[in-house]
């Protein structure tokens, strides 16, 4: 999300889901909907019928991809090239807003030079695009009148992942495809409170509202509000944390509600530094590959046991209410401010809403937001004030950085960080199905999903499965620099020549012990994306 | 829709409406309730129950409304005798082919045609007959189908293939014996059914009904609990059913923001977690390589000595936390506040930064 | 009219065969008689040549049952035989053809000339007079004309004369076609459809396939000028699949059509774009109803939507489109290159034009006749029906299909138009004719129109899906002898619930037939109900056996044979039947060598 921050001011989506089905052209890019956000895909199909033009980017042949006006079947990790390419295009034939990017934007000719050098043809080689792909995507969403840009965590999940929103913003800014109804940039987060776990600071640069610890006046209304003194200087980032405690140099640590030990790639290290902690709390609703690592282990609150607020991808605050008593009796919050109160710091809220209060006086985008609102309305952040009705439709006129102008970002395309070779010839793309969800601690419980989708599965395409002489239900053993898994084969035509894919659902055969160490240097987000592998078949008689 | 106000009569009373919505949705505007058994707001106007008709001045035939756009000065009744006489009618032949066993469905309760049958004060005997005898529909994980109890308002088969586009359920057969089915009536698969549940619940009777749940409650006994899915993070919102403290069935909520009542099959079905035998139910300190089970009082008291001990000798910095974006808005503001009051540093940090 | 021969024989000048092979003429082996006049005129050495050029193929004149029909024209005068056969050839041939004496036994009969020789003929005129696989044949029949005219001037001038003309839409409601095309060419939409309905549906009902099998020609011009009116560049021809003949005789048209360039991009240079494609339905009665043929059409099940928005708005694809049968197609080029006045004195006042009906049942001449619209029903049933067989007395005519209703007898003398039959409860419909006589039992007439209606419905709406068949289980109690006393007005009843809220034209006139017998003869029903008895002696079960003691011969034969020891009988006493026993098998009617059982 710090790219879209750097461009227009705000990490996150610019529109309302709700505006999806009047848009008349959709790029849908890095995104599989179909599968990873079923009811966003709802509104999408509703764009279609009305007759919206598609543009998919996505290396594999998805639902959308299949019912795309134009497909660009881009090789992983090409993301930048691609969108330099089609800017290219477009402003080679003079599709671009000139009014927008003169009155609303700063840096165009920083952008201007980068992208001369991304004509179609170099673009072709290093996407695997043809040319006329790009020359057609390009004419369909400048020409549009309402173009939205809908991206996934196919953008995000790369060693380029912020800069890879950058050039989305770009593309959209070029344009002029932004700050209007149905017109703008939607990312798709992968977890229910994505949005909210970043709005409201968990981080160890910020404090909550994306207020930086860096600026003195933000630690003075925090201080001033909690009675404590804050540091000035960045806290350490999760990764920072466990190559610290690999080092001995970091003991101590609380996780609330996270699976490292499964859902951060490359495994093995992770596993490694949890050991070497002097002193891990884990707190979670099922044991996981993270609580063998645990001195204490404490039990988590489902949704359902307790209230709050979850903050979904439009930025939309929702309540969550308590349906059932906590089944070990304390809910998570309440759990936090015991600790708090046994190491003398007094947290004493009687309920959920008057942490929300606390929120909306520290935070200015959840400034209007309190429980009672939320009974009686639908609220999308910014909302400053008790009578902001909240916001459907980001920049509709001032950028949220300084100036109110977005700025245009100049960027190169890098490979990824591990590129297919002879050893490992295959790219490795991890992603969701649509009945599994991440570590599959929740979606492995229900016995339906169980009976619909038992195990792993790796999607080859038939003509790699042909040269490798395997078919549907043959085991495999695939390998990387890092590790090693067996799963069956799944042979499909949703994967390209010198693809495959795997979820990362299922512990006994965890595709995150094959996935890279490489990270996005600005947010640290891992390189799930893309990776290289190598594929043996195993005798037929192999059981797992 | 354009924003023209045009103006009607709506049972003697002047009514001021916009130019090409439906007479249905005017009526609903100003609070005139018309029943309705095929129509779903999600869907498009379909005009299949006709429980909807009403009458016009100046038409011989009943109109349905909801598929008729008003025009100006259209004279509306919708209580009139015969719109009664016809409801009752339509009721009455609905129920001529339903199984007359209220007392033991799972809908009872919930169901339209039940609700519509009190009203009415039919039953549909006098017609005799024949009545449908198709055999209940097992086979899927999630969804039961008992076609003799379907009343053919294709409202599953459009929500199947209006809103979710999976094509997995269209009618089959002609006249009397039309009856949505799947394709060669095969079980569903997941090569063609999302498992979504959009058709149970979209469905008005106990045709359609979440296995799970079956036998687990009536709609009286349950407390229903609007919350929003913990899954992803499109943000559905829908109700939990509870009865005796326990989850056992998640509703639409079709005012949703985000869904309109939609959900996938995670959200809908994916719920057995909460009440899984796996969940941790108490505080678990490390002996050894084993963990035992312990108080909260003590759990907590290892866990400050700890952390402490490690502050004392190491210093702030050599702590922190990480947060979750599966957990609320108000916990995470609670860790990134502990964090700072408690641990005093600034390491903190979840896995949302993408 | 027929293309004369080159070659000139001695003996046979212009020789000209001709043999029906519409459907009924296939099915009667026209193909062989064909064969046989070919094989045999070959053997006979000179005429070989002659043989090949002068057989020609052509359409149904509507008269099947007379079946299979020759013409012989030659040295300018011209016979018709009548149910022809492979064996019939040689001596056809031989007497006539070489000896130039006409075979007078096997000549059509005045039936046939009272049907296929009426004064005013305009859709049929050409049917079974030109080859419809040759293009040729129909522009020199002025085909393709009317086109031209059409496309030298304005499609607001086409769409004035059309409503000049007073055409009404051949297919059911009568809908005037000149409107219906005005609506839709003022739709601002880019792309518009024009879509012929060819999906003949109704029982006993063969118009469409006739005019398509014997002048596919006049259809696609009729339908090109529709499409200029309307400003469509595609127009659909949905026809049954069940009529593979029609299809395979459109193809070929739609081929020349296109060789000739009266289809394809810029017709006669005037800029106008046009093609057409064929769709083949799968026999679903329902599909006749446009907007579920337009469903089937894109591709999903043929279910009729609630109307507004009509097809002329919103259709196909959900553009501007417009449906016309193909009689009225077919009327059209006849329309605009004779004229509006012309078509509008034919007929009577608001129904201008012919009507062909297709006539059937209890009638002596069966088949397709072309009439003035306004004819009187008495006119087509005696004149050129024949009247019933036996001259037994008429009791009833159902028009309108399945779903029309039945005109009693005493209403024999009123015009055939849109308006009269609507006013007695019957329609027009496509133009199906059912005659009744005294043998028809009118209860269960109705039933077999609904057991018809009801398997048809498409099941979406509930009045029409469930209601229907209500009606018709309702219907069968009667005839199955277990009426009770009510079922009339709960037939009533439900019927008109039925009418006023069922979704498409389907489900809202099916139960017409139940109304407008119960409106004409309710006295059969209460026979039936409160009797016991058929009077019509049509409906099995409420037949009842008795012995007339008059004729009784006291043979007991009868006696020994019931299977159901219902006859009692002794020595010198007439027999008598159990009621209560009798099982109603018929055998003591079959034995009885007196016929003393009724």
């Amino acid at each position: 999300m710090a790219g879209l921050a750097t461009s227009l001011g705000a990490g996150a989506a610019t529109n309302s889901l709700a505006q999806m089905p009047e848009i008349d052209t959709l790029f849908l890019f890095g995104s599989n909907p179909t599968e990873a956000h079923p009811i966003v895909s709802i509104y999408l199909k509703r764009a279609l019928r009305n007759g919206a033009k598609l543009i998919v980017g996505d290396p594999r042949e998805t639902w959308m991809a299949k019912r795309s006006d134009v497909w660009l079947n881009l090789r992983p990790g090409t993301n930048i090239a691609i969108m330099n390419g089609l800017i290219h295009v477009i402003l080679k034939n003079g599709w671009e807003n000139n009014e927008f990017i003169k009155n609303r934007t700063e840096d165009f000719e920083v952008l201007r030079e980068k992208v001369r050098e991304y004509d179609v043809k170099t673009v072709e080689k290093i996407t695997g695009v043809p040319k006329q792909k790009i020359i057609d995507a390009a004419r369909l969403y400048s020409h549009a009148d309402k173009a939205m840009i809908v991206y996934g965590l196919g953008v995000t999940e790369h060693r380029t992942g912020t800069e890879n929103a950058m050039a989305i913003a770009n593309l959209a800014l070029v344009c002029g495809h932004i700050g209007r109804p149905s017109t703008g940039i939607m990312a798709l987060r992968g977890q229910n409170n994505v949005q909210g776990a970043s709005d409201l600071g968990p981080a160890p640069n910020i404090l909550p509202g994306y207020q930086p610890v860096a600026s003195a006046d933000v630690r003075a209304k925090f201080e001033k509000a909690w009675d404590v003194p804050i540091s000035p200087v960045s806290g350490l980032k999760s990764v920072e944390m466990l190559d610290r405690a690999c080092q001995g140099k970091f003991r101590g640590l609380y996780i609330m509600g996270e699976d490292p030990a499964q859902t951060d790639p490359n495994s093995h290290e992770v596993r490694r530094a949890l050991k070497s902690l002097k002193f891990l709390v884990v707190q979670d609703i099922f044991h996981t590959e993270t609580t063998q690592y645990a001195d204490v282990i404490l039990p988590g609150s489902s949704f359902a046991e307790k209230d709050g607020t979850f903050t979904n991808g439009e930025r939309r605050i929702q309540r969550v209410r308590k349906a059932i008593e906590p089944v070990a009796g304390l809910a998570d919050w309440q759990i936090i401010c015991k600790i708090a109160n046994r190491m003398g710091y007094p947290m004493t809220y009687n309920h959920p809403s008057e942490i929300m209060d606390e929120i909306a006086r520290l935070t200015p985008i959840y400034g209007g937001i309190s429980y009672d609102r939320l009974e009686k309305e639908s609220l999308q952040w910014p909302c400053p004030t008790r009578d902001h009705p909240g916001t459907k439709t980001m920049y509709t006129d001032l950028f949220a950085r300084p100036g109110g102008k977005a700025k245009f970002v100049a960027l190169d395309h890098k490979d990824s960080g591990e590129m297919p070779d002879k050893e490992y010839p295959f790219s490795l793309i991890t992603g969701r199905i649509r009945e599994h969800y991440n570590n599959g601690s929740m979606s492995r419980r229900v016995p339906g999903i169980m009976e619909l989708v038992p195990q792993e599965l790796i999607e080859l395409n038939p003509s790699d499965a042909k040269k490798l002489m395997v078919t549907d239900n043959d085991w495999v053993a695939v390998s990387s620099r890092r590790g090693k898994i067996r799963v069956k084969v799944h042979v499909t035509t949703r994967s390209q020549k010198g693809n495959v894919f795997l979820t990362f659902h299922f512990p006994e055969a965890l595709s995150n012990f094959l996935t890279s160490e490489h990270r996005d240097p600005i947010a640290g987000t891992p390189e799930y994306k893309s990776c290289a592998v190598r594929i043996e078949k195993l005798p037929r008689a192999y059981r797992n | 829709m354009s924003n023209k106000k045009i103006k009607i009569i709506l049972n003697g009373t002047k009514t001021v409406c916009d130019q090409g919505e439906t007479i249905f949705n005017a009526a609903k505007k100003a609070g005139v309730f018309i029943p309705t058994l095929c129509h779903d707001m999600r869907l498009e106007p379909y005009g299949a129950c006709r429980m909807c008709s009403v009458e016009v001045k100046g038409v011989p035939r009943l109109l349905p409304s909801c598929s008729t756009p008003v025009s100006e000065g259209m004279d509306i009744r919708t209580e009139s005798r015969t719109v009664k006489r016809i409801r009752k009618r339509l009721v009455s032949l609905l129920l001529s082919n339903h199984p007359d066993d209220c007392m033991r469905c799972e809908t009872s309760g919930a169901c339209k045609l039940q609700n519509l049958a009190y009203e009415y004060k039919v039953d549909g005997r006098e017609y005799g007959g024949e009545k449908w005898k198709l055999p209940i529909r097992q086979a899927n994980p999630f969804i039961v189908y008992e076609p003799n109890k379907c009343i053919v308002c294709g409202r599953c088969v459009r929500i199947c293939n209006e809103i979710v586009m999976a094509g997995t359920i269209d009618f089959t057969g002609r006249g009397f014996h039309t009856v949505p089915d799947t394709a060669f009536r095969t079980a569903r698969t997941l090569s063609n059914c999302e498992f979504c549940g959009q058709c149970v619940s979209t469905c008005p009777t106990g045709a359609l009904t979440d296995k799970k749940a079956r036998g687990k409650g009536r709609v009286h006994e349950l407390k229903r609990v609007k919350t929003t899915c913990s899954y992803c993070g499109t943000g559905c919102s829908f109700y939990l059913n509870v009865k005796n403290e326990k989850v056992v069935r998640v509703s639409s909520d079709f005012f949703g923001p985000v869904n309109q009542g939609d959900l996938c099959i995670k959200g809908r079905y994916g719920y057995d977690f909460i009440h899984s035998r796996d969940r941790i139910k108490t505080p678990l300190v490390r002996k050894g390589d084993k963990f035992v089970r312990t108080s909260w009082d003590r759990a907590l008291s290892v866990i400050a000595s700890n952390f402490e001990k490690i502050i004392k000798r190491y210093g702030s910095d050599a702590v922190g936390a990480f947060s979750s974006s599966r957990c609320t808005n108000e916990e995470n503001f609670l860790l990134a506040k502990f964090v700072r009051t408690v641990f005093r540093t600034n390491n903190v940090d979840n896995c949302a930064r993408v | 009219m027929a293309s004369a021969t080159k070659n000139k024989k001695p003996f046979v000048e212009n020789l000209t065969i001709k043999v029906c092979v519409g459907t009924g003429g296939l099915a009667a082996g026209g193909q062989e008689v064909i064969h046989a006049f070919t094989r045999q005129l070959k053997a006979l050495g000179i005429k070989a040549e002659i043989a090949k050029k002068c057989i020609k193929k052509t359409g149904c004149r509507g008269c099947c049952s007379k079946d299979v029909l020759v013409d012989i024209r030659m040295n300018g005068n011209s016979a018709t035989y009548q149910h022809i056969s492979r064996d019939k050839v040689e001596r056809i041939i031989q007497e006539h053809i070489i000896d130039g004496n006409i075979v007078k036994e096997w000549l059509v009969g005045p039936e046939y000339h009272a049907f296929h020789d009426r004064k005013i003929k305009i859709l049929l005129k050409q049917c079974g007079e030109i080859d419809p696989e040759a293009i040729e044949d129909y522009i020199k029949a002025e085909g393709y004309k009317g086109l031209q005219k059409a496309l030298s001037g304005k499609p607001s001038g086409v769409i004035n004369i059309i409503k000049k003309s007073g055409l009404r839409g051949r297919g059911g409601a009568g809908f005037p076609t000149g409107l219906k095309w005005e609506i839709c060419s003022k739709e601002g939409s880019v792309q518009k459809y024009i879509i012929c309905n060819a999906d003949e549906g109704d029982p006993g009902a063969f118009m469409d396939r006739s005019i398509i099998e014997g002048n596919p020609h006049s259809v696609i011009e009729g339908m090109i000028i529709g499409g200029y009116a309307i400003g469509a560049s595609r127009g659909y021809i949905y026809i049954r699949a069940e009529y593979p003949v029609a299809i395979s005789r459109l193809r070929i048209a739609l081929k020349q059509a296109r060789k000739k360039g009266f289809l394809g991009k810029n017709i006669f240079k005037c800029g106008f774009n046009f093609d057409i494609r064929i769709k083949e339905g799968a026999g679903a009665f329902v599909c006749g109803e446009e907007t579920a043929l337009i469903a089937s059409i894109e591709g999903q099940r043929g279910m009729p939507r609630s109307k507004p928005p009509f097809p002329a708005q919103k259709g196909l694809w959900g553009k501007p489109t417009i449906i016309n049968n193909v009689e009225t197609l077919s009327t059209i080029p006849h329309i605009i290159s004779r004229g509006a006045r012309w078509f509008s004195s034919i007929g009577s006042k608001n129904n201008s034009g012919t009507k062909i009906f297709s006539i059937t049942g209890k009638v002596r001449n069966t088949g397709l006749i072309e009439v003035p619209m306004g004819i009187s029903l008495r006119e087509v049933v005696y004149d050129i029906g024949g009247g019933c067989p036996q001259d037994r007395e008429l009791k009833a005519v159902q028009t309108g299909g399945p779903s029309g209703g039945c005109i009693p007898a005493s209403h024999i003398d009123m015009p055939l138009d849109y308006d009269s039959l609507s006013s007695v409860g019957s329609m027009m419909g496509s133009g199906g004719m059912v005659v009744m006589d005294s043998t028809t039992c009118m209860v269960d007439m109705a039933k077999f129109f609904l057991e018809f209606t009801q398997n048809e419905s498409c099941g979406k709406c509930l009045p029409c899906r469930v209601g229907n068949k209500r009606l018709y289980e309702r219907l069968k109690r009667i005839t199955d002898g277990r009426g009770k006393k009510g079922d009339i007005e709960f037939l009533e009843a439900l019927a008109e619930d039925i009418k006023i809220t069922s979704l498409c034209g389907l489900g809202q006139t099916a139960p017409n037939p139940v109304l407008s017998t119960i409106r004409y003869f309710r006295d059969e029903y209460e026979a039936h109900i409160f009797e016991g008895r058929c009077p019509a002696g049509v409906c099995e079960a409420l037949r009842q056996y008795v012995v007339n003691a008059e004729v009784c011969k006291m043979c007991g034969k009868c006696f020994r044979e019931c299977p159901a020891e219902a006859i009692s009988w002794m020595k010198k006493q007439p027999a008598s039947i159990d009621k209560g026993k009798c099982i109603k098998c018929g055998r003591c009617f079959e034995v009885c060598p007196f016929s003393a059982i009724d």
